[in-house]
């Protein structure tokens, strides 16, 4: 791997405050805040996220990189031009219904809006006709699913169902994610990919995209 | 006296499922002995994780489960119907896992507890989804105590499961929850609290040393049950010192036992 720069590194430790003060000194020496944006920043929160799923790093440190993460964006974006600010892409997610638990979901929110997509997070116990809604409305590129029970996995499925009946699944991906749920459970209900952690899903969601 | 609920004979573990797939008795009853010689109270039985199998692994497991213990059985499925087909199964008292205040939750169980000779685990959770602050759980803890106390039960027969939430997400979880025990074994005396703790190590390395060390700290809030692995014989000398300690253990005759049967002071003491 070749070496990280001081940005990538800086983010790495999670330091918002000097995070801040360096990009704001890379911006005043004439560098593209799209360049930084994506080489440093976005890269470093990809290799976040793999470090995470094998146990390098935790979630405590995911949470405050990426705390340092959106700090740093809010200095960019001034500075990046129409267009180079767009996202990398559009989820909606949210936790089934009949499930409450929002931990994992979160998370999973967070790495994918470090990674530069638009996320419309419809919250917890999410009716399938809600996330069909929230499809019609914003068109999304991929469809994120949380379960956390093994009691509300058939909910998933349902979901899946009451996507694909409601003619809005098109080109649209799913992926789902929990702790009870697997791949083979992904294939099952017809969903297009699952993920086993945050870092995961926001790697999975990119190749989904490119 | 402190109540650990063995949690081993659960679906949702790899080896259990492929036990309760191949229908390998001699394992589950193996499994069991051990938990019951470790110093469980009850073996919670849960055979949720094969979509469609639950009633007949249910049916089987709990025969299974009894030829290898006497002890009591905690029934732990979300399903009124699979409670109260096992309910017709067990020889003794069960403990049933769970109510919560969810309402498609609360209402079908608290009409099938009606009547029942049994212990229930409530969890504090309600339709708004985990509890934010200690006041969260422990109004809901005593919203479940007074339902279930309006249809006839005892509060030494209800367990609260305060729902413990990982730390790495935000380090005052473990507070929360040892607030909460402490005021629920104060404001609603007579109860019991209980639940499994794993899960405030969530996302953070050496997942068994926090695991440990939080149930001491719990059980000096109050604690006076889990859901855990009876096995784990460093977590079940901490429940003897600690709930000694604590103040539960009558002559710290628990402890002194312990020492003299080599639970306490072997080569893992």
């Amino acid at each position: 791997m070749s070496e990280l720069s001081k940005i990538t590194q800086t983010l790495m430790e999670g330091d918002g405050a000097s995070l801040i003060t360096m990009v704001t000194q890379a911006l005043e020496e004439g560098r593209a805040a799209s360049e930084i944006l994506n080489d440093e920043l976005i890269a470093g929160m990809d290799l976040i996220g793999e470090k995470m799923g094998n146990g390098e790093m935790f979630i405590p440190e995911v949470l405050m990189t990426a705390h340092a993460m959106s700090g740093a964006v809010e200095v960019l974006k001034p500075h990046l031009a129409e267009g180079e600010s767009s996202s990398a892409g559009t989820i909606v997610v949210g936790t089934v219904k009949g499930d409450l638990h929002d931990i994992g979901k979160n998370l999973v929110v967070m790495m994918l809006e470090s990674a530069g997509f638009e996320v419309i997070d419809l919250g917890v116990d999410v009716e399938p006709e809600i996330f069909v809604e929230a499809i019609k409305e914003n068109n999304p590129d991929i469809l994120g699913l949380s379960a956390l029970l093994t009691t509300t996995m058939p909910m998933m499925e349902k979901t899946v169902e009451s996507v694909d009946a409601s003619g809005v699944r098109g080109n649209l991906k799913i992926m789902i994610g929990g702790a009870p749920v697997n791949q083979e459970f992904a294939d099952k209900i017809g969903a297009d990919a699952y993920a086993p952690d945050a870092g995961s899903a926001s790697r999975m969601a990119k190749s989904m995209v490119a | 006296m402190f109540t650990v609920i063995g949690e081993r004979i659960n679906t949702t573990l790899k080896k259990v499922k492929a036990a309760v797939t191949d229908r390998d008795a001699e394992y589950i009853k193996d499994d069991v002995r051990k938990q019951t010689e470790a110093g469980a109270a009850y073996i919670d039985v849960n055979a949720g994780a094969r979509i469609g199998y639950e009633v007949e692994d249910m049916t089987w497991l709990l025969e299974i489960v009894q030829q290898a213990t006497e002890l009591p059985l905690c029934l732990d499925s979300p399903d009124p119907g699979v409670l109260e087909m096992a309910y017709g199964l067990v020889s003794k008292k069960p403990m049933i896992n769970s109510i919560s205040l969810e309402k498609d939750r609360f209402d079908p169980m608290i009409k099938y507890l009606q009547g029942k000779d049994c212990r229930i685990i409530g969890l504090c959770m309600d339709d708004s989804g985990m509890p934010k602050t200690a006041d969260d759980i422990v109004s809901r803890a005593k919203l479940l105590v007074a339902e279930l106390e309006k249809i006839g039960f005892t509060r030494d027969d209800i367990f609260l499961d305060p729902l413990v939430q990982p730390l790495g997400v935000d380090k005052s979880n473990g507070t929360m929850a040892m607030t909460a025990v402490r005021r629920i074994m104060t404001e609603i005396d007579g109860v019991h609290t209980t639940g499994g703790l794993s899960n405030i190590s969530f996302g953070l390395p050496q997942r068994r040393i926090i695991n440990r060390c939080f149930l001491s700290m719990m059980i000096a809030h109050g604690f006076d049950s889990a859901i855990m692995d009876p096995l784990d014989k460093v977590a079940m000398i901490q429940v003897i010192t600690a709930d000694m300690i604590a103040g539960n253990d009558d002559f710290c005759m628990q402890f002194i036992k312990a020492t003299r049967s080599g639970i306490i002071g072997g080569s893992t003491g």
